[in-house]
Order: C-alpha cells, then structure tokens, then sequence
C-alpha cells in the first residue's frame, strides 16, 4: 500500500490538500460560505508557490465557471468549488461544461439555498443541479471528501466520459469538522492522477477545432444523446477507478456503501454526513437483534437504479432519508426518494420493499439518533402490518 | 461538408468543429427576404458595399466588383444603405432611381 500521512483536517481542508496535489492548470472560484475555506487554503499555496496553478480570481460564480471552461476547452486541467447560491448564480453555464463534454472537478460543499437566508447544511444546490450533466459524488466524512477528490479527476477526464464532475461533501458538519484524514503520497496522488491528455485544445494550432459553436434542430439532439450516452458508460468507470484507488490507500470505493445488508428486512438510504449517524443507529439495533441495513450512496449521478433494486430486493421495507426537497413532486419527496421509486417500480419486476420517504435536515436542523431510531421503529411496523402510511414524512419538524 | 446525416454515434463529442473555416459550407442565403441587385452598367466600384458587407458576400475580382455571393449573403441590406452612388438613369434591373445597390423582396425570384 502506499505511503500516507496522518491530519487533523477540516473536509475543506482536505480538498484543498486533494486540489494541492492534483494542481490542476487553472482554478477559477468565487468564496462562498462553507465553499469558502477550501478555495481560501488553495490560494495560500498558490501565493506561497506550492502549485503552479492560474488562479483566476473572478467577479462571480457565473464568471467563475465560465473561465474554467474556456481553460479546458484550451485543454487544460480545471477545477472550482462552490455552495449554494454560488451553485445556483453558475448554473447555466454548469449545463455548458458537461454539454461541451469538459472534464471540469468542483468541489460543492451543500449549503441550503435562499430564501430565507441560511447558510447551514441540506442538498438543494447539488440537488437542484442533478440533471445538468455533471456526474455527482458524495462524501460523508473529510476522507471520503479527499478521496472523492482524486478520484472525479480520472473519472471526469476517462478517454470514455469527458464529463464534469462535482463531488460533495455537507457544509459545516463535514466541511468545518476536523477529522483523522490519511493524505496519500504526494507522489502517490500525482501518479494516480497521472497527467491529462485532452482530446484537442484551443490553443493547438496545427489541429485548430470550434468550441461552443450552435447547434440547432439538426444536431442539438444527436449531441444530447451523447450525454446520456456517456452517463450510461460512467459507472463501471467509476467501480474501476474505485478499486483502484483501494489498492492504493486500502479504502476502496463503489457505487454505494452497504452496511449490514445481507440478512437485512429493512433498510435506510441516505446520503452523506448523515450516514455516519445512522450507522451508529443500526449498529445498536443490530445488538438487539434487529434486522436493518443501510445503504449510503456515493454516486447520484449517474443514478445506479438497478444496482439499489437489486440490493433491496429482499428488504420488505426502505426509508430514504432525503435533505432536499423537490417541490411540487408526488407527495413533496426528495430527489433521492423518487430515483429510488423510480428504479424500483421499473427494475423491481413488481416485486421490492415498501417505501417512505423522510426529509431531514433543511437548512442544518440537526439529525440525532433519535430520529433515526424513530424510523427504525416506523419500518419495522411497515414491515409487519405491510402497511405503507404517510408517502412523504419529516424529521425533527415541529408539527 | 460535414455529414448532415451523421448519427449520434457519429457526431462530435460536444458539437466541436474539427474543420477549420467551414462556416462558408453553411448556406445562410436562404434566410434572406430582400435581395440586393446592382446596376452593374452604372457601378463605380468604389468598394464602399466591399468594406460595409458583415458577410464577405461581395464578389470582388481584379479590383473590380463583379456580384454577390448569394449563397451568404443574408439580405440585410446594409450595401445598399450605404453604397453612395446614386443611378443617373433608372437602374437596369427595378428601373426606379436611387442607389446602384437596391434591395428587391425575394419573392420577386423564381424558386421562391
């Protein structure tokens, strides 16, 4: 296994370390809160010399992202962090990154969006971006933010994809929480980066190619068939470089981090920081003789909807635990609980858990065992009755 | 010529152009509603419809003019507007006064 030091570092710090040893050509990035640290730290090594990397320091985060696809498309190595309504200012030209199919990595630390003002953890800005084209990682702890980091860097720039990726991590709870953090080699980390060949440049002049150029009703459509065609190849990529990376560092990465699923009858989905304390939740259950696994889903895009129906399919009943919601949608469900339905009405052969679905979390209300113990309880009386109740339910509200 | 017919799987990744300078395969004369015509008896080829056009669309050889690209030329009419030479007889083509350059609605054409 290769070498690796031992920190105490933020998740922002992390990725910044991630940034540092990928040093990438150009960062172009505007703060935003909890974004902020991470870019704040990789300008630091900027200014002190430790990265070669042009940090553009632009006016926005519109303007942020639009400089970094005019430094990949001249063929360079880009990154950029964002959060929230940074996410929310860029977003036409994130849907131009992935449509121009350029290997960008952004670093998202999920903040709420406005209004009313808040600037505390819940995934409606990654979330409100999931069908612009970007693969989407997310992190639960610092190291998984770290790692996640190297890794978007080869499985965005795969001769295969040439598709962005954002990787997450929740702001605050993960972002500003200091954590045991193993950063790899830095001549580790530079060689499984490796270096980046693009597939052309703007600045070759011998083999000169139009970016960006219209495209009308006679090709719009063929392009956008290549996306999702490109998603579709995406996950073996990722599993790929996952296992990779495992024998690297011995922390291998897949698609989803199933814990005590094998005998389990029934099961929690959620994503990120949250995890980890439902983790600490089935873990007790489990000494008390109940049946309940957890599913964590690193990859949201693209989404691994037969993968998840296959491993629920022996589980009587499913909670997702969503952090966002999308309004207006059956029930007011989460993005989470709806690609989970989705993939288990279409690839479950009619057969699969009951679902509910519970929004947590907006705006950084705190998510404690209790709460998770609460869903255990409803699950397993799901389980038994076979009654489904409330679709949609909310933790930690005050009803 | 790009393929016109060319698949999904055969499209560029991204819509980029590999081809330097096709731009002038992409026929863009078919937008124009006015064409421009020229009295090309009483033109002075003083260039000024040469230096004004925002689409190369004036023929030039041997430093004289000798027509218009129609396959580009987007009809906007700026050679006309600004082409300073009026017709001392009516111009051979409208047979009205006024500039050497006029504009003549294309569905004066045949084909239209």
């Amino acid at each position: 296994m290769a070498k690796s030091i031992v920190k105490a570092l933020d998740g922002a710090q992390a990725v910044s370390n991630a940034m540092r040893q990928i040093n990438p050509d150009v960062v172009a990035a505007y703060p935003i809160t909890p974004q902020t640290a991470v870019v704040q730290n990789f300008s630091q090594y900027v200014a002190d010399g430790i990265v070669d990397t042009e940090f553009v320091t632009v006016e926005s985060e519109h303007a942020a992202m639009s400089a970094c696809i005019g430094a990949a498309a001249a063929g360079g190595r880009v990154m950029t962090a964002t959060a929230s309504a940074g996410l929310a200012l860029m977003w036409e030209v994130v849907y131009v990154a992935a449509s121009m199919r350029l290997p960008i990595v952004m670093s998202v630390v999920n903040r709420a969006l406005s209004a009313p003002l808040n600037i505390h953890c819940d995934h409606s800005d990654s979330m409100g971006a999931r069908d612009a084209g970007w693969i989407q990682l997310y992190a639960e702890t610092a190291q998984e933010a770290y790692d996640n980091t190297l890794q978007a860097v080869r499985i965005a720039e795969h001769p295969d994809l040439l598709l962005p990726v954002m990787s997450m991590q929740d702001g605050f709870i993960t972002g500003h929480g200091v954590e045991r953090v193993e950063i790899l080699d830095d001549a580790e980390a530079k060689k499984f980066i490796g270096t980046y060949q693009p597939k052309h440049s703007l600045l070759d002049v011998d083999h000169p190619a139009t970016y960006g150029a219209w495209d009308f009703y006679d090709f719009y459509f063929e392009h956008k068939r290549q996306q999702t065609d490109a998603m579709s190849k995406a996950m073996p990529i990722i599993v790929q470089v996952g296992e990779e990376y495992g024998k690297l560092t011995g922390r291998k990465y897949g698609i989803f981090d199933p814990y005590e699923m094998d005998d389990a009858e029934v099961a929690i989905v959620v994503l990120s920081s949250t995890a980890g304390t439902a983790r600490t939740v089935v873990k007790a259950l489990r000494k008390k003789g109940v049946k309940i696994g957890l599913i964590k889903p690193r990859v949201f895009r693209p989404f691994p909807a037969r993968e998840l129906t296959e491993a629920l399919k022996d589980v009587k009943a499913v909670a997702v635990l969503d952090r966002s919601v999308s309004f207006g949608a059956m029930d007011g469900a989460g993005p989470l609980f709806l690609e989970l339905c989705a993939a288990l009405y279409s690839y479950g052969n009619g057969r699969g858990p009951l679902a509910v679905d519970y929004i947590f979390g907006l705006g950084g209300r705190d998510v404690i065992p209790a709460y998770i113990e609460q869903v255990a309880q409803d699950l397993l009386r799901i389980a038994e009755t076979g009654e489904r109740g409330d679709l949609v339910r909310y933790l930690g509200l005050r009803e | 010529m790009p393929n016109l017919e060319a698949t999904w799987k055969e499209a560029s990744w991204g819509g980029v152009v590999y081809e330097a300078g096709n731009s002038v395969e992409y026929i863009t004369g078919g937008w124009r509603s006015f064409r421009p015509i020229r009295d090309m008896k009483q033109c002075t080829h003083c260039m000024i419809c040469w230096v004004y056009c925002p689409d190369s669309s004036i023929l030039v050889k041997d430093g004289k003019v000798v027509g218009f690209d129609y396959d580009h030329c987007k009809g906007c009419g700026i050679c006309a507007q600004e082409c300073p030479v009026n017709v001392k007889e009516p111009h051979e083509y409208t047979g009205q006064m006024g500039k050497v350059i006029q504009m003549v609605p294309e569905t004066e054409f045949e084909g239209w």
